[in-house]
């Protein structure tokens, strides 16, 4: 019977089925700081052991500063988390990498860049954007804090199956246009829980044309269409990323390994529950508007009303944003001042968003009113980033070049937002509060953001001489 | 882990699509190492008017005289969408709630509220919306929920809502999921052995 690829990676990792109860294996765990402590303590409580410590991984990301690579710069809190991860490690003899280690960083940049991540695997971490390693055709997706003990304890995890969906982007995105917009267009285009329940699989010839770290991008926000996971089916594209990295197979694993993912697609007869169609022409430079990512339009659009949406529970929440977001129906995004603007994240930290980032930097300077952080994803995205000189043309031109951490994006360390404060940020959630109590949040692309930089305000980057 | 089969009591109706994870507890709780405590800290940024939570909102429906016993979160679709941190449950049970009704749940969130024994019930909107008339014109209206019958009933309303069978008796029972998989650890290691060595 044809499959697609999410039940090929499925029925290669049951271990035990009874009914509809499943039990399937994990080959990566990676954990951090916030969402473990619990889980390892609640291992010990029980006198039990990390079944896998090989097949698990660590990193620091989340409350560390982004100023300096001292463990007590955001206080004693955030540090006896971070000593208390350091500790679970140790004790339990797993790979971490401690802020100022030359690995460390996000733990969704990190785990790809080291090659731990490959197609076919499945991969879990206590965290929502983990759906971010499905770009590699890997089974991937967020898990609670009783469910990161339940894999230390069993390496398996109890799961039903999910439905599956197909969102088929074909066509050649217009200049300017990045993954990010193809996500947020898909997100806007279905829904804030528009994938509640499914896989997503990203095919058709727009993603195919993307590099890895677009598929990461896109991937990454998959969770934020409600979806368990989004899944991109390897190829020559992903071969090339993985070879020689260093948790990678070698030798005669990497043949035998490659001949397995070449096997990972879906096939043609293959069945979705729901199927999606975009055309990547059509596809504008996006900026939400309101406090979830499916409150999303193009730049050039106006923000809707609230008398424009399907029921009145939209209306409600609609005019909820609106207040909230301080924008009125009708008014045009490049009449908002933004005074802040965010660079970073785990949608959007990689070297590839550092360098369309740049490319926008370099066309002038910070606009004096706005406060602009640019905050590499790893330890190696930023050494790759100062070769390359793009640290000195963000300081150049105003920007604030930061230590790699999850930094602004939810601001769990002191990069967090005052009441107010109006943000263009690459990352991936807009909701009421994130990057500070009060604070306004706008998704957009790296280029997208660094415009909002320049300028004050948002502008369409296509319009931009030098990026278009 | 004590089960939960049965429960009655008041609810309190927050009117709002979408509550992601960042309202039901802000990242400035996250900082703990512990399981316990986070109640306090619910619905933060909506419930207290200042950040050291010293003066509550009172036009937040939480704050609200009436619902201040409720032990049912009444809401609408797609509660607790957003970050996958176990603090939101945490938060909820630890305030109070035994119980969340609402449409439709984020996955993740539904599953870290199974294994903190906080009981979701998914309605339809139409069953919803009538549990909000119900209980806007009357906070001390009782809603009855009986878990094995899979029922929810509130003065001459009855609605079935529909659960999984592994969930249903993990609620009932309080089992240890941990304990049950590792009576499987036969099976675990059997596929181990099978795992080709370039996915080691």
């Amino acid at each position: 019977m044809a499959k697609n690829l999410y039940e090929k990676v499925w029925e290669a990792h049951l271990v035990h089925q009874d009914g509809d109860d499943c039990l399937i294996y994990i080959d990566r765990h990676l954990i951090h700081e916030v969402t473990s402590p619990q889980a390892f303590a609640g291992l010990k409580e029980k006198n039990r052991k990390v079944r896998r410590p090989d097949k698990t991984f660590a990193t620091m990301d989340h409350s560390i500063s982004t100023r300096s690579l001292a463990i007590d710069a955001c206080g004693p809190t955030n540090a006896l988390q971070l000593r208390t991860l350091a500790q679970n490690c140790e004790e339990n003899g797993i790979q971490l990498y401690p802020v100022g280690h030359q690995k460390q960083g996000i733990v969704h940049v990190i785990g790809p860049e080291l090659g731990l991540i490959q197609p076919g695997m499945t991969v879990v971490c206590g965290d929502s954007h983990t759906a971010t390693h499905g770009a590699f055709g890997a089974l991937a997706f967020g898990i609670g804090t009783s469910q990161v003990e339940h894999v230390f304890a069993s390496q398996t995890l109890k799961q039903g199956k999910a439905k599956s969906m197909k969102v088929q982007v074909d066509g050649k995105l217009g200049l300017g246009v990045t993954a990010k917009d193809i996500i947020l267009a898909i997100i806007g285009k279905i829904g804030h829980a528009g994938a509640t329940g499914h896989v997503i699989e990203y095919c058709g010839s727009a993603i195919e044309a993307t590099s890895m770290e677009e598929r990461m991008t896109i991937c990454n926000m998959t969770i934020e269409a409600g979806a368990k996971a989004g899944l991109i089916a390897p190829d020559q594209t992903t071969i090339e990323y993985l070879k020689d990295r260093e948790f990678a197979p070698k030798g005669a694993d990497w043949d035998a390994a490659v001949e397995y993912w070449k096997t990972l697609t879906s096939d043609a007869e293959a069945k979705f529950d729901t199927e999606v169609y975009l055309t990547a022409e059509e596809i504008k430079p996006q900026v939400t508007w309101g406090t979830n990512p499916g409150q999303v339009i193009a730049v050039d659009e106006p923000v809707p009303a609230p008398e424009s949406m399907p029921n009145d529970v939209e209306k409600v929440s609609c005019d909820k944003a609106l207040k909230y977001m301080g924008i009125q129906a009708g008014q045009q995004l490049s009449e908002l001042n933004v005074n802040h603007v965010f660079i970073g994240s785990c949608t959007n930290s990689r070297i590839e968003d550092l360098r369309a980032a740049a490319v926008v930097a370099r066309l002038g300077k910070v606009a004096q009113s706005v406060t602009a952080i640019v905050v590499p994803g790893s330890a190696q995205v930023k050494q790759q980033a100062e070769q390359e000189g793009l640290d000195k043309i963000f300081i150049d031109a105003g920007f604030e070049w930061r230590l790699p951490g999850c930094s602004m994006c939810l601001g769990m360390n002191d990069d967090i937002l005052q009441e107010g404060d109006r943000c263009a940020s690459t990352s991936n959630r807009n909701f009421e509060g994130r990057q500070g109590r009060g604070a306004r949040t706008h998704l957009v692309s790296p280029a997208m953001a660094a415009a909002a930089a320049l300028h004050g305000h948002f502008v369409d980057v296509r319009q931009l001489q030098g990026v278009a | 882990m004590s089960g939960i089969d049965l429960h009655s009591g008041t609810a309190v109706p927050l009117d709002q699509a979408n509550v992601d994870t960042d309202q039901i507890i802000p990242k400035q709780f996250l900082t703990a190492v512990t399981r316990s405590g986070y109640g306090k800290h619910l619905f933060h940024d909506w419930r207290y008017l200042d950040q050291h939570e010293s003066v509550p909102n009172p036009d937040f429906v939480l704050n609200k005289p009436q619902h201040k016993t409720a032990s049912i979160l009444l809401t609408r679709q797609n509660f607790g969408c957003g970050s996958s941190r176990e603090h939101a449950p945490w938060s909820l049970t630890d305030y109070g709630f035994k119980a969340i009704i609402a449409p439709s749940f984020a996955d993740i969130f539904y599953a870290n509220s199974i294994n903190n024994q906080l009981l979701p019930i998914r309605l339809t909107d139409e069953q919803v919306e009538a549990l909000f008339k119900k209980v806007q014109a009357n906070a001390d209206v009782c809603i009855d929920i009986n878990l094995s019958a899979q029922s929810v009933s509130c003065e001459e309303l009855t609605f079935q809502f529909d659960i999984d069978p592994a969930h249903k008796n993990s609620l009932i029972k309080g089992l240890d999921a941990i304990g049950q998989t590792l009576e499987l650890g036969a099976h675990i290691d059997n596929y181990e052995q099978s795992i080709p060595a370039w996915r080691q």
